[in-house]
């Protein structure tokens, strides 16, 4: 159904704030229920950290002491063959979804130690659902032969990948081929409430809408207190290295590595608390590169053609939230860094959340209230994003 | 394929591809002088093997890298020619494995 325009003001069901991969994901699950949805990305320098990031679909170590998000990630990746499938019909875009297994690399025995002891417990916490291996360095080698000077790894079948850049372009033309409107170059700088909802301005442009999400990144901050919500959410720098095509070698995945279908490796990558600085820097290239070579020796053969840096959204745990005002009700906000990973569930549980103004049990647990205590989880469980 | 617009004008410069001697012009790029001598394809993509070559000719899409006398792969586009350089496609890179 197309949104009703009249000029630089239009009408629609549901504003999403932010076409990202979690904006268009939610988008794209509005529309197939029905909802006319006008999503509105922002400026050439925005921040992406759609297009800057590693595409996993990633379930290994997720949710350690956090049982929900252990859930809700085994459910995402339990869907990405479907919802790829389907993208793949709508739009003829492969989002190159594979599940092969992954590779979590420890280079020492104490590493790997830590490593049994804390998959050990999740499983525990998942009622066995999450399964693992840990392998030594020969049992590595058994399924990479040309595996390095590591200790071993944690081993997951539930572990995959998929290129983020044709995820993000299958949604957008699904997203255009269902009628949504797609405006780039929009800043918002005002959410206003209406009798019916709310009047979305940005540039040139203004949007009535029974209700709003924002999916905007890291400028959800800002977003977040037009609506009375305080969600803490801070950069978080990746850099990343790309070489040039390589003949197949690699057909897991893992932090450290990932070969992409057409023969690209990209290498990760660094955590670094950066301030909103996508710089690459040569000492984390030699590092990044340094440690890709002790797992892949053979690496040594490879050129790097491109690096970058881009910015995750991280909150203090490190695990999503979702959530809506209480003071805009029809309004709602996630923020996540997993945003490939989630998509399907994305798609699915929160477009039907709001449009049916209920926010669904399993992701109750995600509020962002559970950071306005001094609890124990606030601040120690800062998860090595990936 | 590709016709100079202005021809004569620089001084002719002589290098090898693939063992096969191609006259250039003095300020060529190496992706350009390949071009003008009918040659486009410059290497097979690792996992297709389809033939690739040059596409952006502005250093940004990586198609047009070579080896300059065996040395480590550079963008045909952005590298000027030189008399008597031997170019030659990248290989397979069958010791990446």
């Amino acid at each position: 159904m197309p949104v009703h325009a009249s000029g630089s003001d239009l009408t629609a069901d549901v504003v999403v704030v932010g076409g990202g991969l979690v904006g268009c994901a939610v988008a794209f699950g509005l529309v197939q229920r029905g909802a006319r949805v006008v999503v509105l990305d922002g400026q050439d320098h925005a921040f992406r950290a759609s297009r800057g990031n590693f595409g996993m679909v990633w379930v290994q170590g997720k949710g350690l002491d956090f049982p929900a998000y252990a859930h809700l990630t085994r459910q995402a990746s339990d869907r990405w063959a479907d919802f790829s499938a389907l993208l793949k019909d709508e739009t003829g875009i492969d989002a190159a979804f594979s599940r092969p297994g992954g590779f979590d690399f420890c280079f020492t025995g104490e590493e790997l130690e830590k490593k049994r002891a804390s998959l050990t417990r999740l499983s525990a916490q998942t009622g066995g659902a999450f399964r693992f291996e840990i392998l030594d360095r020969e049992g590595v080698r058994h399924l990479l032969p040309g595996v390095g000077d590591i200790a071993g790894a944690a081993w997951c079948r539930h572990d995959g990948g998929a290129h983020p850049l044709n995820l993000l372009h299958a949604l957008q033309t699904a997203l255009e081929a269902r009628g949504a409107v797609l405006l780039s170059g929009k800043t918002v700088h005002r959410i206003e409430a209406q009798p019916a909802g709310y009047l979305v301005e940005a540039e040139g442009v203004r949007i009535s809408a029974g209700r709003v999400l924002l999916a905007a990144g890291l400028a959800n901050s800002g977003l977040a207190g037009m609506v009375g919500l305080d969600v803490p959410i801070r950069p978080v720098r990746g850099q990343i290295l790309v070489t040039g095509r390589l003949p197949p070698f690699m057909p897991y995945v893992s932090g450290i590595l990932r070969q992409m279908p057409e023969g690209t490796c990209l290498i990760g990558g660094t955590n670094e608390e950066a301030g909103y600085d996508e710089g690459v820097l040569t000492s984390s290239v030699a590092a990044i590169s340094a440690r890709a070579l002790r797992v892949f020796p053979s690496l040594a053969a490879a050129s790097i053609v491109r690096t970058w840096g881009a910015l995750r959204i991280m909150t203090p745990d490190g695990l999503p939230v979702y959530t809506r005002s209480q003071t805009f009700p029809g309004v709602w906000l996630v923020t996540v860094h997993s945003g490939v990973t989630l998509a399907p569930v994305h798609a699915d549980y929160l477009s039907r959340a709001i449009l049916e103004d209920a926010m669904p049990p399993d992701l109750m647990p995600f509020s962002e209230s559970r950071f306005v205590s001094s609890g124990s989880r606030e601040a120690h469980h800062v998860h090595a994003a990936r | 394929m590709f016709t100079r617009l202005d021809d004569g004008e620089n001084t002719p410069v002589s290098f090898s591809f693939n063992a096969t001697e191609v006259i250039a012009r003095e300020g060529d790029n190496i992706a350009t002088a390949l071009l003008a001598a009918g040659i486009g394809t410059l290497r097979h993509a690792p996992v297709s093997q389809s033939p690739r070559g040059a596409f952006c000719m502005m250093g940004v899409c990586f198609e047009c890298l070579v080896s300059i006398d065996g040395g480590a792969p550079v963008q045909a586009c952005m590298t000027q020619v030189r008399s008597g350089i031997c170019v030659t496609g990248i290989a397979m890179q069958e010791d990446v494995a």
